[in-house]
């Protein structure tokens, strides 16, 4: 890597250097105020100082609430908006130092998948063009491969000359798939790929998604905001709250042991579909909203809704929370967490 | 209490009839909390708004809905307006919608409450004030004169929730309360419908797709597809001994937090159009045990081994006591080797 520093990531199963990897990443939007120049008026901090990487053949999970920047990043990965500061290396190289042709052929290698099939599908192409666009602008267009492409992700050829809204959402997220693998690429960056889809589709769009990557010896970014999909299909998952990667931990270690206490929150707030088990569970209910990431609080972005902070922590503790922000790095847990006092705890 | 008996709900369109709901049959005892699952377009939220008196004049509504000696279908826009928000009292999914940007939420509370009761102004502010505190709400009295875009989504559920409970109903239906909010959130407000509950004594319907939050929350529940209840039972019941495919294959289609799971059996194909529906069992296009009578007629609702367990299929009793994998692997192998999911059309 060709940063000097070293990020306290668990090594991953798979050894190797990363394919991508990103840097001390950091996206600010500005906020405009009303007036006739719309002026700043100050930054909504939506990505701050993310760290991790991706390899080869392992899927990484980024979970968090709404707003807590894990689709800016996967924005920012696929640099689709430009970081305020920080890097994405892919194979090693800095993906803004290269120049416009440079980069059409790295995002060969990277292609994005999007939550919505509804919206990111252009409804007055038929199929066969949409899973071609992509062959046609790298000038590698050849029907066949459109066809093979279709059948991959278990469409027939006759589906090809179709429409998208003559398909179920779970149809369409395949043509989506479809269309990301065109160019086979490295690295998906999946970003919330089923929530808008019914259980019983979504499980058959998991699979698929699982196949391929054995098949194809495919990357994953896995976004999403709903930790048992995360659990069923990464290796490694990065928890983020506010801006921020706040547990970052082998999948099943972060399930059996979660240390920071928004991760712990948030496993223990997930309903279990297990009457007996869903109310005997041990809960940390945790009050509040998150706060704006226009104004983050000071220290420990957690500390406002945190339990310990209210309930456990003595006087000076809190101090130390308020004024000085934890590092994300292994107290002892095994993995890294951004919490002071982090500590495992067993909840499920 | 609240007795629904073979509700049918119909809209006409361009394309035909949708038949959105057909024949939907259940009661609802004092102070239960019944949990109506079901994905999108089963009928579910439909069968919710026939019981509040809510849907436009272009459905045809059939069937009996009984309530404290009288029929709600049919019933005056006049007669329904004493029962609604008064004795059964709604909790919509987005909270933006069911709530007016205009007003300050302590007045949208205290109306609530003045629509339904003779008692003064200031009064009726008073015990909406009262109300915020019972949902949580910090400072009540100063929130009260704030407005819907000032809160965060969690809290304008929570006003949703106090409102609902204003005229100590007899029934809370609650539809989908905590899909448009995030898991920890989730949390809070499951436990403020839970209070309410206990507060107002009253029964609710908690309508979701989420099985989980069913699994937390419901006494009973019922499973509805393609706007019939293909299941019925008590919790345990139902998720512990599944009796039809359908159930089976939901829960074996659902990544589960608490175990790692191997892979998932999916159900193929997606759920029927609304429009024209074949006869037969609706479920069996994707079902991998269906067979050729299930397709002659539609299986009614059957008592299964308890007087509480009720089943629509032919074959509950082989269904009980098998996994999803067992029954529902097989059809996956035969999607991969097809090379497609069943044919569907639009949704």
């Amino acid at each position: 890597m060709r940063t000097s520093e070293t990020t306290a990531v668990p090594a991953a199963t798979t050894t190797g250097e990363p394919v991508l990897s990103a840097r001390n990443l950091v996206k600010h939007f500005p906020v405009r105020g009303g007036g006739l120049l719309r002026r700043k008026v100050g930054d909504i901090h939506a990505v701050c100082d993310v760290s991790f990487d991706i390899y080869e053949n392992e899927t990484l999970g980024l979970v968090g609430e709404s707003g807590c920047g894990k689709s800016t990043t996967a924005r920012l990965l696929m640099d689709l908006h430009p970081a305020t500061s920080g890097d994405v290396y892919f194979d090693g190289t800095s993906i803004s130092s290269l120049s416009r042709k440079q980069m059409q052929r790295t995002r060969r290698n990277m292609q994005i998948v999007f939550q919505d099939p509804y919206a990111s599908l252009d409804p007055r192409m038929p199929v066969n063009e949409i899973v071609a666009e992509p062959l046609r602008i790298h000038g590698v267009y050849d029907a066949d491969r459109v066809r093979q492409l279709l059948h991959t992700v278990g469409l027939r050829p006759e589906h090809g000359n179709r429409f998208p809204h003559e398909f179920s959402g779970g149809q369409r997220q395949r043509i989506g798939i479809a269309r990301a693998l065109a160019l086979e690429p490295r690295l998906l960056v999946l970003d919330e790929p089923v929530s808008a889809l019914d259980v019983s589709i979504q499980a058959g769009v998991l699979n698929l998604l699982e196949d391929l990557q054995a098949e194809l010896g495919l990357s994953y970014l896995f976004v999403s905001h709903d930790l048992s999909v995360v659990r069923h299909v990464a290796d490694r998952i990065a928890v983020m709250y506010l801006g921020k990667i706040v547990e970052f931990a082998p999948a099943e270690r972060l399930f059996e042991a979660p240390a920071h206490p928004y991760t712990q929150a948030l496993i223990s707030a997930i309903p279990i579909p297990d009457p007996q088990k869903e109310r005997s569970r041990q809960r940390i209910v945790i009050t509040g909203d998150v706060p704006s990431p226009g104004n983050p609080p000071s220290g420990c972005r957690f500390r406002t809704r945190c339990p310990k902070f209210a309930n456990e922590l003595s006087e000076s503790d809190r101090t130390l929370c308020v004024e000085q922000e934890p590092e994300l790095i292994d107290r002892g847990q095994g993995h890294p967490a951004a919490c002071h006092f982090a500590e495992s705890a067993a909840l499920l | 209490m609240l007795e629904v008996d073979d509700l049918h709900v119909e809209f006409p369109t361009d394309d035909g009839l949708v038949r959105a709901v057909r024949g939907v049959s259940f009661g609802l005892r004092r102070g239960e909390v019944l949990g109506i699952v079901g994905e999108s377009g089963s009928g579910k939220s439909v069968t919710s708004m026939a019981v509040m008196g809510l849907l436009p004049d272009t459905a045809r509504v059939s069937g009996a809905i009984r309530y404290d000696g009288k029929n709600l279908v049919g019933a005056s826009d006049k007669e329904m307006s004493t029962v609604r928000g008064k004795r059964i009292s709604m909790v919509f999914q987005d909270p933006m919608t069911s709530l007016n940007p205009v007003y300050p939420i302590g007045y949208q509370i205290a109306e609530a409450i003045l629509a339904h009761e003779n008692i003064r102004k200031d009064a009726a502010m008073k015990r909406a004030v009262e109300l915020l505190e019972v949902v949580h709400i910090p400072n009540p009295e100063e929130r009260a004169k704030a407005y819907p875009h000032e809160l965060s989504g969690g809290m304008r559920q929570r006003i949703v929730i106090a409102i609902a409970m204003a005229n100590r109903p007899d029934i809370i239906i609650a539809d989908e309360p905590t899909t448009a909010l995030d898991v920890t959130v989730q949390a809070q407000i499951l436990e403020a419908l839970a209070n309410a509950q206990a507060e107002t004594g009253a029964a609710m319907m908690l309508i979701t797709h989420d099985l989980g939050v069913i699994a937390g929350q419901a006494d009973r529940v019922q499973v509805m597809y393609a706007g019939k209840v293909v299941e019925a039972g008590t919790a345990e019941e139902v998720f512990y001994r599944p009796r039809m495919p359908y159930t089976l294959g939901l829960l074996g289609s659902l990544p589960r937090l608490d175990v790692r799971s191997e892979r998932l059996t999916p159900i193929s194909g997606s759920p029927p159009s609304a429009v024209n529906m074949p006869p037969g069992c609706p479920f069996s296009p994707r079902c991998p045990m269906a067979a050729p009578e299930c397709d002659v007629e539609e299986p009614p609702l059957e008592q299964g081994m308890t007087a509480t367990h009720f089943a629509a299929c032919y074959f509950s009793a082989d269904v009980e006591g098998h996994t999803p994998d067992e029954i529902f692997r097989s059809t996956e192998a035969a999607d991969a080797a097809s090379g497609s999911s069943a044919r569907e059309g639009s949704r």
